[in-house]
């Protein structure tokens, strides 16, 4: 051993202040983690691809919306004030753009689009949350944790794109049917599409994505360049929602 | 010293009788809040904060407008500014007070609170807002408690109260330009999104707190006698007209970036806000109202014959502190949240209890600032006190 423990000592010690110290400038600037693990293992970066094409021709299909209401205990609120909302349909001028793309998307023009939360690679709302109650994990997932939210709503103030949703009232007796395997939650927190987190953790895919009768919603790995998503992506023009906010949405659409 | 809040006559006792009421009613409120959920509030979906965060916004000028007489007096020692410094120091206590609470009354899991110190976020604004609101109530207490001890006895105030009182003037500053960050730092809402909103605040600030001053420094006098003289009064008042019209000024220069650049998503906010949108239009006049109190007060502040009649100058000021708590107490947090980023146009109407729990809030301040003004007004009138201007409290700074 040529090292002494000393030489040791002090190598460690600087190892740490330097990976303390960069995690705390990363803290401050409110970037995300890096691309790999560091034991070098490969980490997906997840993303869903929504086929509009696909979507809109069973107008009207729920489908996906009333798996991920079944599989979460989203609460069905009679008031549109106080509506929870997971995965939902918007109109598509309202989905993307308020004033639409003039005579370009008649196609698509008052047709209902599904849209949920982007899994941003650059989430407002992670940076904005006081407390860390919603963070991103290192596959791109952004997080919330119901037990630590102190339902300050300024994530939902951050969240250009509507996509979270706050329990006004208590949410429990609006559950249709509980699911016993995923947490209900308490009034006074917020909540949104976690990408079926607990779903992956299984090895299977989302909830809608699996009910999805058109498989208008493909998912999967946008890092891997073989992958599901990234061939749909490939083969046909598609769009992000609001891409000039440089938020970097995980949820692609093909037109 | 504290004991001179408990002196007072039976209409003294009346005015806290008041207060309380109104503060028991607002508990009450409050219990069902804490019971059903902030459902009981006129909040929704798309507009998740309005009446609590705005009047957070707005009393958060209120306590940094302090520095508009804390400036002159210390560091420049302006001693017309004597007996109205220690008054604006309580007012800044007080208001601090009001927008903690006003932020607690907000939250969806108050039990919850100290989580924000417990996981202390650098990233996100609110933390530093947090800590620079508490840092500021703590040094306008230490100043006002330690600048009435001294007079108390009728010694010079401490040496060490210099560095304090010269690091609370950047703090004021600092308080309003980190809470106008909290907006103006968000994608997506565009009303916000604009580098002039914490000059705004700022401008709109130190016209709506100094207002607020000249109206309790004469209603004060009316009551105690306690006088802090005209050519103070009439000195805020010149400050008040120069700061309203720089606010009116930023207004404008938003309003021709806005509508000349013809850029769609900001202009949707002031359409919901001066003209409605879609059917919306609840904030019309309200918003009508504050543009021509706004005008009014400009009007008197401006001409020098007018401003110097203390009645006139009373009603400037209540028009500026009316006008602008119209503006920044409600429009501006509701505005720009309507539309919503999906385009929804949501209306916003506080409830009862919403506005029950406001006012009891408004009620523990004004609580805070005549219990706080009366052992001032106490320890000023003792016989053989510092209540001569030849020897009030001289400033630590020189300037």
């Amino acid at each position: 051993m040529s090292v002494d423990r000393r030489a040791f000592l002090g190598a460690a010690g600087l190892c740490a202040l330097a990976v303390t110290g960069t995690r705390s400038l990363e803290a401050l600037a409110g970037t995300g983690r890096p691309e790999t693990a560091p034991q070098g293992r490969r980490v997906p970066r997840w993303g869903m691809v929504v086929d509009l094409r696909r979507c809109l021709q069973a107008d009207g299909c729920t489908d996906c919306i009333a798996a991920c209401e079944r599989a979460h205990n989203v609460p069905r609120l009679p008031s549109r004030a106080h509506e929870v909302k997971w995965i939902w349909r918007e109109p598509y001028e309202r989905a993307f753009a308020q004033r639409g793309s003039g005579y370009a998307d008649e196609a698509l023009r008052g047709k209902l689009v599904p849209v949920l939360c982007n899994h941003c690679d650059n989430p407002p709302c992670v940076r904005v949350c006081p407390v860390k109650a919603t963070w991103k994990r290192e596959d791109g997932i952004v997080m919330m944790d119901w037990h630590r939210c102190i339902g300050c709503r300024y994530c939902m103030a951050a969240c250009p794109y509507g996509a979270r949703s706050f329990n006004w009232l208590d949410p429990r007796p609006r559950v249709k049917e509980v699911n016993p395997d995923f947490p209900t939650r308490t009034r006074g927190v917020v909540e949104k599409c976690n990408f079926c987190e607990e779903r992956l953790a299984q090895g299977r895919g989302p909830a809608c994505v699996e009910a999805c009768r058109e498989r208008a919603l493909a998912f999967g790995d946008l890092r891997d360049p073989g992958s599901q998503v990234r061939e749909q992506l490939r083969s046909r023009h598609a769009m992000r929602r609001k891409p000039e906010l440089g938020t970097e949405p995980s949820v692609y659409y093909r037109a | 010293m504290p004991d001179r809040a408990f002196g007072g006559g039976g209409r003294y006792w009346a005015w806290l009788g008041v207060l309380a009421t109104l503060i028991v009613a607002g508990a009450l409120a409050y219990q069902r809040q804490l019971a059903l959920g902030l459902g009981i509030t006129g909040l929704s979906r798309d507009v998740t904060w309005g009446l609590y965060i705005a009047q957070f916004t707005f009393l958060v000028g209120v306590a940094a407008s302090a520095v508009v007489v804390v400036l002159p007096y210390y560091l420049h020692d302006y001693r017309v500014f004597g007996r109205i410094t220690i008054l604006g120091e309580c007012l800044a206590v007080s208001a601090v007070a009001m927008c903690l609470l006003f932020v607690f009354v907000d939250m969806g899991q108050p039990a919850r609170a100290l989580n924000v110190l417990l996981y202390p976020t650098p990233s996100s604004i609110m933390f530093w807002d947090m800590l620079v609101l508490a840092g500021y109530l703590g040094l306008n207490a230490v100043i006002a408690r330690a600048t009435l001890a001294a007079e108390h006895r009728g010694v010079p105030p401490p040496r060490w109260l210099g560095p304090v009182i010269v690091l609370s003037i950047p703090w004021a500053v600092s308080i309003h330009t980190v809470t106008a960050f909290l907006y103006s730092g968000l994608p997506g809402r565009h009303l916000w999104l604009t580098a002039l909103l914490a000059p705004r605040f700022l401008a709109s600030a130190f016209a709506s707190g100094p207002a607020l001053l000249i109206l309790l420094a004469m209603l004060l006098r009316r009551l105690t006698g306690f006088d802090v003289g005209r050519e103070a009064l009439q000195k805020l008042g010149l400050i008040v007209a120069y700061t309203m019209t720089v606010n009116v000024f930023f207004v404008l220069v938003e309003l021709f970036t806005v509508f000349y650049s013809q850029a769609p998503e900001a202009i949707d906010h002031f359409e919901f806000l001066f003209l409605g949108l879609e059917g919306q239009a609840g904030l019309v006049p309200w918003m009508w109202a504050s543009v021509i109190l706004a005008v009014l007060s400009l009007g008197l502040l401006l001409t020098p014959r007018l401003r110097r009649d203390m009645r006139l100058l009373a009603a400037a000021c209540a028009m500026v502190f009316a006008s602008l708590w119209m503006d920044k107490g409600l429009g501006l947090i509701v505005g720009g949240f309507v539309p919503s980023p999906l385009g929804e146009v949501t209306g916003y109407v506080p409830t009862l209890p919403e506005v029950a729990i406001a006012l009891a809030i408004w009620a523990v301040g004004s609580l805070l600032a005549s219990v706080l003004f009366k052992v001032v007004v106490a320890v000023r009138g003792e016989p053989g006190g510092p209540d001569s201007h030849s020897r009030s409290v001289r400033a630590p700074v020189e300037a």
